[in-house]
């Protein structure tokens, strides 16, 4: 076959009806196509889901006080709106001389999941499809490998002799691969060392979903569902303000209430203690206490994210290794040696220590 | 200048709607998949990323599979490129132009592919705003991509032109360009790579091995689809295709296709003969795991249709064009499994966490997928629509396109009227 260059019809200055008629019905046609082929965009609801103020918002970290403050009044506006509650938004930043960690404590958690139901209704997450920042994997005993857990254990009572509990939330790396990706720098590490994410500029790519190695991250593949009687008023920008469709969430340490002195969610609502949360700077607190004397591990050491969430078993250290029982020891006189420590002479405990 | 550029412009706008009846009927083929793509994106976009089979385990599916595919596509144009003008093969120089202008369409194709698979398309220009370069590899390969448009749409743009204006091109302005798109090519094929492997929380990912193995299947799969593409010119066109084109371009896809299984038997040693906790996806991939099995099917079709086309690659047989053109056609549809099926879903299966959710796309994602293909292939169809009289002297500068009736090869103009009613 050869190349046909042909101009149908209107070669020189003729344009027979005929060729017109029939342009004109190609044109036409394939406008209703391409109209039919756009039309499901009649169900979009473009005053709710766009506006000028949205599209001009600029990055969280190059809004003034008073971007901040329309972004705000915006937000509060609209969950007005669609949730028929005035809430409380507020832009909570990190405090100086704050680093926050996380120590869950294996050998107490019982497997109950009050932790995730309490995120979800602390944060606004949707229950319709249901987003949990909070995963709880049932454990045989003898294994670490997740593999071996069970996500979805369904038992009338917990916990079960034969398994131990781990729950799995953002590990609020010290070296994060989800920042490292993302595009737009959406998500970055605040100074206190939680990983936020700026609801706003997310461009849903699912990048940091990918990198995640614990699978932290959620992704609104839907617009979210939250009963009007659920909704939690208390907001923060950068933590529990409803999301929008399209765009990437997690677990933020409930910073609207922990950047003000409080304690997550999770925290107050375990009924055993395993929860413990607080700033690592402060010698003197809990999770400092438990890192420096519990034999703490984190999940997944070799990906190198360097995690601020710990796990730790309730065991001390033995004796001989345990670093504060060791100081003690050398300033009352103890001698470290093969068989393990001696007693200054004549002191009473030298028989109990050989022992 | 301008005004005749603009009179090019237009008389090739005027000339992609002119063809015969095969033409017309291939176009309007390709516009219905493409509206039909282009009506479940509406959809998509409507009602979010829930009208896809993607969930929160498996976050990327068949649109980044496909990216990845299309990519490597792009790249293989460089296989043509470097016989041309590093050995000097001056029968082929022509032929270049399609392959550049086949990266031009694929590239378009892997662009779209990228915003399809976004959750918030309405803030792509915060990509503009707060560009996260160096550290993301996404920000890479924006740059990768749309720097491998540019200098494709120069290269052939400004050789079609030279054609039009029926001067002798100035070497100084594509050699250069020409020579830096070939290291552009690698390097979409090495940006892309990195952006998989330099996750430590995917091991199916986490492998050095990813990059060679992108470019070699890419070799294979996209010279294959340049030699069913220069098929359909030769025999649909007066435009003469020299069968050494073919034999070169055959022996490329022979050696990149033998390295590709070389680099795969690899990658397949080490992770099951070490048999560590990181062989899960692969064990998923081509055993199943725990009874879950969706992509074993895909992966050995892949594997079979390869290694098939491959054989037939190295008997004599493939200097017939009908073995030729079945070897290429299998190995394209092996190819993009196994980059698709094959590299992007198992790495998500089993979850970093442990649990094995598995993936499969929906129509309406088929359907936003065919419809990209389909717009890509309109998309080159268009240009070498346009670009074969150009280079055939046809079509000129001094020389509109001129109705069929002064051309001592072709048929009387009613029939091609009448054709195109």
């Amino acid at each position: 076959m050869n190349i046909r260059i042909h101009e149908g019809g209107s070669a020189g200055a003729e344009v027979t009806r005929r060729s017109f008629l029939r342009t004109g019905t190609a044109v036409a046609g394939g406008m209703a196509a391409l109209a039919a082929a756009l039309s499901p965009l009649k169900d979009l609801n473009p005053a709710e889901e766009f506006s000028i103020e949205k599209f001009i918002q600029k990055h969280y970290k190059e809004m003034t006080p008073d971007d901040m403050k329309g972004a705000l009044d915006r937000i509060a506006r609209e969950v007005e709106h669609r949730y028929k509650v005035r809430p409380e938004v507020r832009d909570m930043r990190p405090k100086a001389g704050v680093e926050f960690v996380y120590a869950l404590n294996l050998s107490r958690c019982i497997g109950c999941r009050k932790c995730v139901y309490a995120c979800v209704e602390e944060n606004n997450q949707s229950r319709a499809p249901e987003i949990q920042y909070i995963r709880v994997i049932e454990m045989p005993r003898g294994t670490l490998d997740l593999e071996k857990g069970n996500h979805h254990y369904e038992r009338p009572t917990v916990p079960d002799a034969d398994h131990f509990y781990m729950p799995v939330q953002c590990h609020q790396c010290a070296n994060p691969p989800c920042v490292k990706v993302c595009p737009v720098e959406a998500t970055w590490q605040d100074d206190d060392g939680i990983t936020v994410i700026d609801y706003d500029w997310c461009i849903g790519c699912r990048y940091c979903e990918a990198a995640c190695p614990y699978w932290a991250r959620r992704f609104n593949f839907v617009k979210p569902e939250i009963p009007e009687a659920d909704i939690n008023k208390d907001m923060g920008y950068l933590s529990n303000r409803p999301r929008p469709k399209g765009v990437v969430e997690k677990c933020h340490f409930c910073l609207h209430r922990t950047r003000e002195g409080r304690l997550p969610a999770c925290l107050e609502a375990c009924p055993t203690g395993a929860r413990k949360f607080g700033n690592v700077l402060d010698p003197k607190s809990e999770v400092s206490q438990i890192l420096k004397t519990k034999r703490v591990f984190v999940l997944k050491e070799e990906v190198g994210t360097l995690p601020r969430f710990f796990y730790y078993f309730d065991e001390r250290y033995p004796r001989s290794l345990d670093p504060e029982a060791k100081q003690v020891a050398l300033s009352l006189g103890y001698t470290p040696g093969a068989g393990g420590w001696t007693p200054p002479a004549g002191d009473p405990a030298r028989a109990e220590v050989s022992r | 200048m301008i005004r005749a550029y603009l009179t090019f412009l237009y008389r090739c706008f005027r000339l992609s709607f002119v063809g015969t009846a095969g033409y017309y009927l291939w176009m309007f083929a390709l516009s219905v998949v493409s509206l039909l793509g282009l009506n479940a994106y509406c959809k998509q976009f409507v009602h979010g990323m829930g009208v896809t089979g993607m969930t929160d385990h498996v976050s990327w599916g068949l649109y980044i599979a496909n990216f990845a595919f299309f990519v490597g596509m792009a790249a293989s144009a460089a296989m043509l490129v470097i016989p041309v003008y590093v050995y000097r093969n001056r029968e082929l120089s022509h032929l270049v132009i399609f392959a550049q202008l086949l990266a031009v369409a694929t590239i378009i194709m892997s662009l779209l592919f990228v915003v399809v698979d976004l959750g918030r398309p309405d803030r792509f220009h915060h990509m503009m705003l707060r560009f996260n370069f160096p550290i993301s590899m996404l920000t890479w390969d924006v740059i990768s991509l749309n720097g491998y448009l540019l200098l494709n749409l120069h290269i052939c743009g400004y050789l079609i032109y030279a054609a039009y204006r029926r001067r002798e091109p100035t070497k100084l302005f594509y050699i250069p360009f020409v020579m830096v798109a070939i290291i552009w090519a690698f390097s979409t094929q090495l940006v892309e790579a990195f952006l998989y492997c330099g996750l430590g929380g995917r091991p199916f990912w986490n492998s050095a091995v990813i990059a060679p193995r992108l470019v070699a299947s890419a070799f294979a799969a996209g010279p294959s689809i340049l030699i069913l593409a220069l098929h359909v010119i030769a025999t649909s066109t007066d435009y003469r295709v020299p069968e050494q084109a073919f034999l070169t371009l055959r022996n490329i896809v022979r050696v990149a296709m033998a390295a590709s299984f070389f680099l795969l038997m690899s990658e397949l040693f080490t992770e099951f003969y070490t048999d560590s906790a990181h062989v899960a996806s692969a064990r998923y991939l081509f055993m199943g795991l725990d009874g879950r099995s969706g992509l074993v099917a895909w992966i050995w079709t892949a594997l079979s249709l390869n290694a098939i086309g491959l054989v037939i690659l190295f008997t004599p047989a493939s200097k017939s064009r009908g073995f030729l053109l079945t070897a290429c056609a299998m190995m394209i549809v092996g190819v993009w499994i196994e980059k698709g099926m094959g590299l992007v879903i198992p790495a998500f299966i089993p979850s970093p966490l442990g649990e094995i959710v598995e993936y499969a796309p929906t129509l309406n994602e088929w359907l936003v997928t065919a419809g990209i293909a389909a717009f890509g292939f309109l998309v080159f169809t268009i240009l070498v629509r346009v670009t074969i009289p150009v280079l055939s002297g046809k079509l000129a500068f001094d020389r509109p396109y001129d109705p069929s009736g002064n051309d001592e090869d072709s048929p009387n103009s009613a029939a091609s009227g009448a054709a195109g009613a």
